[in-house]
């Protein structure tokens, strides 16, 4: 069954650290020669997947097949991979030509060999003129190119980079990005790539996989990434994105901002609430009324070089975000028009909050690790119970004191008229909140839960 | 109003008294004899004096071994202290550290007690027990540190690279915790050429030391001659540490 083309499988990948799962069953395959990124926030663990590949760190569960083998037990040095760090680390008491020759002389290759060798990877990254400088006599871009060939002259079946532009500064970074890319496509290796930075991630890769919290959240090339984001994570943190409640009138038909719209999508069934993606530049904006699906008023403009960017409040109070090459006046009435396909609709992870608990007594229940009181109950106490809690009745206090439970704002996602927050409880709940009130990631909060709006059911099992 | 760089005024005042003064004492008296006039004396009677040579000789190889036994001791006690696979605590290395806020010469005396209760015999032996047990969290604490702060991904890249924990430790590590090292030497060694309260106490004053007959003329008021070795050691000592100095520049040249 084993696909020819596949060099790295990793399968069910998962590591804790104590308590904490940095990754949680993490799968996917890497085919030989691919230029594949492993993108996501800082903590969602594309650092840590890198380094179990690299065999730096072992996994607590899962394994990573190379060519069909498991390579769990094998030290780094024995793993025909390199790897370019996130800081370089060339070693500063050896020269440039020595850091590069560094592998190469621990093979106990012949000298010719080893500097014919160095100078052909010297080369390969344009500093052959650099031989005998000191490492830290370098500029970051220099340092980088060194690290590279420092990687690449021991010729291994998988370059692994940590954020290898990070450091670099915005011009600089996008030289290196082409740079990259024209090497990986001359050598022909396949490439590990990790960053945060998403626009890197679109520009180099062939495979993309978006990762958070542990979790990988999407794999797919980077025009799949960028059109057809799989959940509202993906869709917020690749590019600039109008993520919008809706309903799934029937195939291909779909009801948001309360304006009924013609998509491609079919198979969500009737009337079934989604989450509904539309980029920014796929609005398309007139000053002239007719023909277009909804009005708005332009609330600003902005101009961002090729582009302005627009926010506009639509005829049902709505606001999204519009991006076109030309500027409209802030203030006047504009029509709006979104074509089927650039309509993307993601099915929802959910409608509500639904907790596990147990009944304390007639009026208290037991979820989040705290008690919440609840509605009089005839269900005896000790019994499982699942509740539910409709994302706009949980009630956020500025005090974490003046709460139930506390917990901290961990993702915001603007919804048009509304916020959509993920709150983080100090157990290690997720609560989901729809409010109007502006948060900033990293509050802590106070959450309340008014009694009559916990909804028990038992379990049945 | 005051000028800031008036503050500095009392620290100057004590650096003329307690270290400016006292040097100069020294090299007057070392050029002096007993009536105050000038002479060359003093000096040419050391390099011509076999017994002085012989100890100054003496002291240089305890201070050579006993630095040598330092490093062969603490510099794998530091790797072990500085690496969270083997020590997951502070206390360990307070531990090591903690013998030093005892004063040495009331280690030493215990210790000298400790071999004469188990009948040990006194002499080099003991000597160079006594010295490493005073003298190595000196060389200790240095390699440590340079050792903890040393970034980790130095010795992955080592090992990415294809070098085996081994080949990482001699290739990598090592080369970079030669400052640590220098500085380990520099504290050990310059301090064990003037020892005389170890030797004494732990060889029942049968090995002589440099630090002994200076004390032993200074003792005997004299002053001139006593001087006169001093001043010879302190050129020594002052020759090594600029030397080591040096050493330790081109390092940490290496180390940013």
């Amino acid at each position: 069954m084993a696909n020819q083309d596949v060099i790295i499988d990793i399968r069910h990948l998962s590591k804790s650290y104590g308590d904490k799962k940095v990754l949680d069953d993490i799968n996917f395959q890497i085919r030989k020669g691919e230029f594949i990124t492993l993108l996501g926030p800082s903590g969602c663990g594309k650092t840590t997947t890198l380094r179990i590949i690299a065999g730096f760190v072992e996994a607590s569960d899962g394994e990573v097949l190379l060519e069909g083998s498991d390579i769990s037990g094998i030290p780094p040095y024995k793993r025909p991979f390199n790897t370019v760090f996130q800081r370089y680390a060339l070693f500063p008491h050896l020269d440039v030509y020595d850091n590069v020759a560094f592998g190469l002389k621990l093979r106990n290759l012949p000298e010719e060999r080893i500097d014919q060798l160095v100078r052909r990877a010297l080369k390969l990254v344009s500093m052959s003129d650099y031989e005998s400088r000191d490492v830290d006599s370098l500029s970051g871009g220099q340092q980088q190119r060194v690290a590279i060939a420092r990687a690449l002259v021991n010729k291994p079946q998988v370059l692994l980079l940590d954020e290898p532009l990070a450091a670099l500064d915005l011009k600089m970074r996008k030289d290196m990005q082409m740079e990259l890319k024209e090497m990986h496509e001359k050598i022909g290796i396949t490439f590990i790539y990790v960053t945060h930075d998403q626009e890197e991630a679109l520009t180099l890769s062939d495979t993309i996989v978006v990762m958070n919290e542990g979790r990988i959240q999407q794999i797919g090339t980077p025009t799949e990434i960028y059109n057809e984001p799989q959940n509202e994570f993906v869709a917020d943190f690749i590019g600039e994105s109008n993520i919008l409640n809706g309903t799934m009138v029937c195939d291909r038909k779909v009801n948001f901002i309360e304006h009924e719209f013609e998509c491609v999508d079919e198979g969500f069934g009737e009337n079934t609430p989604v989450d509904v993606v539309i980029r920014p530049e796929d609005i398309y904006i007139m000053s002239k009324l007719e023909g277009a699906q909804f009005t708005a008023t332009v609330k600003s403009c902005t101009f961002k070089g090729v582009h302005y960017q627009m926010f506009v409040d639509t005829d049902k109070g709505y606001e999204l975000m519009v991006q076109d090459y030309n500027a409209f006046e802030v203030g006047s009435t504009v029509g709006l028009f979104i074509k089927p396909f650039d309509i993307q609709v993601m099915r929802k992870p959910r409608t509500c909050n639904s907790f596990e608990g147990e009944i304390i007594d007639s009026t208290h229940v037991w979820i989040l690790g705290e008690s919440f009181e609840c509605r009089e109950t005839s269900l005896e106490p000790g019994t499982k119970v699942k509740v539910d809690v409709e994302f706009d009745k949980i009630d956020l206090q500025d005090h974490q004191e003046e709460g139930t439970v506390d917990g901290e704002v961990h993702f915001i996602l603007y919804k048009g008229n509304h916020y959509h927050l993920t709150i983080l409880t100090a157990h290690g709940d997720h609560i989901y909140v729809d409010t109007q009130d502006i948060w900033d990631k990293g509050d802590l909060v106070g959450i309340n839960i008014a009694p009559e709006d916990l909804i028990i059911t038992e379990c049945n099992d | 109003m005051i000028k800031r760089s008036n503050w500095s005024i009392p620290y100057f005042i004590f650096l003329i008294l307690f270290v400016v003064m006292p040097l100069v004492l020294v090299a007057v008296f070392a050029f002096q004899d007993g009536s105050g006039r000038f002479t060359l004396a003093n000096i040419t009677r050391f390099f011509t004096d076999k017994d002085a040579l012989a100890t100054f000789a003496l002291s240089i190889e305890i201070a050579i071994e006993n630095t040598a036994l330092c490093i062969l001791i603490g510099y794998p006690v530091a790797w072990i202290l500085s690496n969270k696979k083997y020590n997951h605590s502070t206390v360990t290395i307070i531990l090591f550290i903690l013998p030093m806020w005892i004063n040495a010469l009331m280690r030493t005396l215990a210790t000298a007690e400790l071999f004469n209760m188990l009948d040990f015999n006194l002499g080099k032996g003991t000597l160079l027990y006594g010295m490493v047990y005073d003298y190595l969290p000196f060389m200790i604490y240095p390699i440590y540190n340079i050792l903890n702060k040393m970034d980790k991904s130095y010795a992955e890249a080592a090992e990415d690279l294809g070098a085996n924990p081994w080949q990482v430790f001699w290739k990598v590590t090592f080369p970079l915790s030669i400052p640590g090292v220098a500085s380990g030497i520099l504290m050990v060694f310059m301090p064990t050429v003037s020892t005389f309260a170890i030797s004494e106490f732990l060889t029942n004053g049968k090995i002589k030391l440099f630090g002994t007959i200076i004390q032993e003329n200074i003792n005997s008021s004299m002053w001139n001659y006593g001087a006169a070795l001093s001043l010879v050691m302190l050129i020594i000592i002052g020759i090594t540490t600029l030397f080591s100095h040096k050493e330790e520049e081109n390092m940490e040249e290496g180390l940013i």
